[in-house]
């Protein structure tokens, strides 16, 4: 892994290390696990991981997609051809389900973003899982950046930042009751770079549209939209052919696509070295909405 | 790249914000667009200048507060390093925060005010940092352009905080005269204080030596998870997994099991990438060993020669970390290692106050942020070695059986 001589790691196997580790506590100590994947390139590190965590048996746990109905097309046949690849059970949550039987309701803004909430509770709790993995991480929002690695959910799977365990050492504290879940954090302490830096030094398969490729789209809210299924430009948005790539993968209508010639692991590295905005900032509508935005999902039930 | 984890402690007043914010400013860690919140943020409240603290200051009750109420997580990278800073707020809970972020720290820098200089709040924070074994501290003088730069300030204030940590166990002490607001010594060296020839805060973060802050002697490899695929593949493959927490470990070697007791040589350390020659803190690998002998979770991997102890009886300071007190003769769950057992208090010999270190032997129970030397007897034997010796063989979690919450850390003596 690397030279004996100086006993040192370097700060990607560092990190790579302790999502092992995490991974392996949470597949000892937990009774029905799930690692929620939707073909984004954070879930792409997890599942890469976790392969590594249990090698040469296979993952010990399903992954879970929560389907809005308003996903790239890209990054659905991703997570098909992958599930497929690596042998893994694949739950869906579908929100279009959801909707159908009343759980919950169209927002006249379209935007069935945080409608994400019900479905997933509803699947964790009808599947009972105890432990779900999520890919957030701590440098992506500054709500998130105050979260723990096991981070408790109450029977309602709310979060409860004021609340929470202290978190010391390398020791995870799992403790819950029944109908109780813990979701779980391993990339907690990646930044961008890094995913991206995991990628490339993987070699890893991502969906498409992470890389530059052109696209037709127009401008709204200072974001680039795609012309699409769920998207089209209102009176006076003009549509526009341009070279773009996606810093996030979300819903289709709060993803906005960035300016990029970044066709290649390196270039995005280089690009992204050298942004000014988060990637959150640049290319999420769901975070605008207030100030407190990720954290009032969040204590709901959100990833 | 290495990876350096960091502590950061002072109050809002020492200018800690100020400092961190800096350090993510000019390492080009801040973007614009959270810059940008944090100024209307600041604008609307009215605030004199841009409040850095509203960079590490995610929660609404934070904001609505103008206070820190939990450990912050930021992260940047230098071309040498990259960093993960954990911010200890300096009100609330501080005991508790403090010691939630060095427990993982390789270094802790301690900010105080060079108009103020050393004071309670200093001391307490040199002593949490000694207790948790940071293997680093750097005091940091602030807002020397307050004080004209002089260096007589600066001289005064580390003989007086020198004499304070010979008192404590630290390892490696450092001082820093430093300006965050106006970058003295921050990132580059500062031509205010010619009479300083030590490095700027920055290149001493990239430099400082933690490659022997870990335990590369005692071999220590708890047994996390049982890896046994069962495929035609690797029909008889049984690897044992876990993260090495001291030593180095070769194929070939001789091992000793516990609980068993007994021996037998490593076959191979596996990893997804390949086998490897050695496996040192902190690489997660599987081990697979030459004979079938029964081990699952929670046991250890060690030397025949060099073993940690296998005691039921364990002596440690505990810092308490909920309102409900530590009880005499209570019972709490044990998260050791990969090892979980129950544990009966069976004695408070002391209580430590953190300000001025004196001992009250008269205590008869914990309440939150306070620490005291306690003696536990385990349902079960754990496989110990002092926390100086090491911190990941020597540090458990105490956790209530009903509520499932964390109250206590502790660290074996």
């Amino acid at each position: 892994m690397t030279a004996p001589t100086t006993y040192e790691l370097s700060s990607l196997q560092a990190l790579e290390a302790e999502s092992i580790h995490i991974f392996r506590e949470v597949a000892a100590e937990f009774e029905r696990p799930v690692l929620l994947f939707s073909g984004g390139k954070d879930s792409v590190v997890m599942l890469h991981v976790a392969r590594k965590a249990f090698w040469p048996a296979p993952i010990p746990f399903p992954v879970m997609h929560v389907d809005t109905g308003h996903n790239f097309p890209e990054v659905l046949a991703f997570r098909d051809s992958t599930v497929q690849k690596m042998g893994l059970r694949l739950v869906v949550a579908s929100v279009e389900e959801s909707l159908a039987n009343g759980r919950v309701k169209e927002r006249p803004d379209g935007v069935r973003n945080p409608l994400q909430t019900v479905t997933l509770l509803d699947a964790i709790q009808s599947n009972g899982f105890d432990a779900v993995f999520g890919g957030a991480r701590r440098d992506e929002e500054k709500a998130r950046a105050k979260e723990r690695v096991f981070s408790f959910r109450d029977e309602f799977g709310q979060w409860d930042p004021k609340n929470q365990r202290p978190e010391l050492w390398s020791l995870y504290n799992g403790r819950h009751h029944k109908g109780e879940h813990i979701r779980v954090f391993p990339l907690s302490n990646w930044t961008e770079l890094d995913i991206w830096s995991y990628l490339a030094k993987e070699n890893a398969e991502l969906p498409s549209i992470y890389f530059a490729h052109e696209r037709e789209v127009f401008s709204r809210d200072g974001m680039w939209l795609p012309v699409s299924e769920h998207t089209s430009p209102r009176e006076g948005e003009e549509i526009q052919r341009l070279m773009v790539r996606y810093r996030t993968v979300g819903d289709i209508p709060i993803t906005g696509a960035v300016e990029s010639t970044a066709a290649t692991f390196d270039e995005i590295i280089t690009e992204i070295a050298a942004t000014r905005i988060t990637e959150r900032g640049a290319t999420r509508a769901d975070d605008r909405l207030t100030e407190a935005a990720m954290e009032d999902r969040k204590k709901e039930g959100y990833f | 790249m290495e990876l350096l984890r960091f502590a950061t402690a002072g109050s809002v007043d020492d200018g800690k914000s100020t400092l961190i914010g800096r350090l993510l400013y000019d390492t080009k860690s801040i973007f614009e667009d959270q810059l940008e919140a944090v100024e209307r943020t600041s604008r609307d409240r009215g605030d004199e200048h841009v409040n850095l603290a509203l960079l590490t200051d995610g929660l609404r009750a934070e904001r609505e507060q103008g206070i820190t109420i939990d450990v912050a997580y930021r992260y940047f990278a230098t071309p040498k390093r990259t960093f993960i800073i954990a911010d200890t707020p300096g009100h609330i809970q501080y005991t508790r925060n403090m010691v939630t972020g060095a427990s993982t720290a390789s270094l802790a820098l301690v900010l105080v005010d060079a108009r103020n200089g050393i004071v309670e709040q200093s001391r307490r924070h040199a002593f949490l940092a000694s207790l948790l074994r940071v293997p680093h501290v750097v005091l940091c003088v602030n807002k020397m352009d307050l004080v004209d730069y002089d260096e007589a300030v600066f001289n005064r204030l580390k003989d007086e905080f020198r004499n304070f940590a010979t008192k404590l166990d630290i390892g490696d002490l450092s001082f820093i005269p430093i300006s965050a607001l106006k970058g003295d010594n921050v990132v580059h060296r500062s031509e205010n204080m010619p009479w300083y020839d030590g490095s700027s805060l920055l290149h001493h973060l990239e430099e400082v030596h933690i490659a022997s802050d870990r335990n590369l002697i005692d071999v220590r490899f708890p047994v996390q998870y049982v890896i046994r695929p069962q495929s035609s593949a690797y029909h008889d493959y049984r690897g044992y997994a876990g993260t090495v927490a001291g030593g180095v470990m070769k194929p070939g070697d001789e091992v000793l099991v516990l609980e068993s007791g007994l021996t037998t040589t490593i076959e191979s350390i596996d990893t997804a990438d390949g086998p490897v020659d050695e496996a040192y803190p902190p690489m997660s690998v599987t081990v697979r060993l030459a004979d079938d002998i029964d081990i699952s979770r929670g046991d250890m991997i060690c030397r025949p020669q060099n073993k940690p102890e296998a005691t039921q009886d364990v002596e440690a300071m505990v810092c308490w970390l909920t309102d409900e007190p530590l009880q005499d003769r209570g019972m709490y769950a044990v998260k050791h290692t990969t090892r979980n057992v129950r544990a009966q208090v069976r004695d408070i010999e002391y209580r430590i106050d953190v300000n001025t270190l004196h001992r009250d032997e008269s205590a008869t129970s914990l309440t939150l942020n306070e620490i005291g030397r306690i003696k536990l007897r385990t349902t079960k034997p754990l496989f110990v070695d002092q926390y100086r010796r090491n911190r990941t063989t020597g540090s458990f979690l105490l956790i209530d059986e009903s509520t499932g919450s964390t109250v206590g850390a502790g660290m074996i003596l």
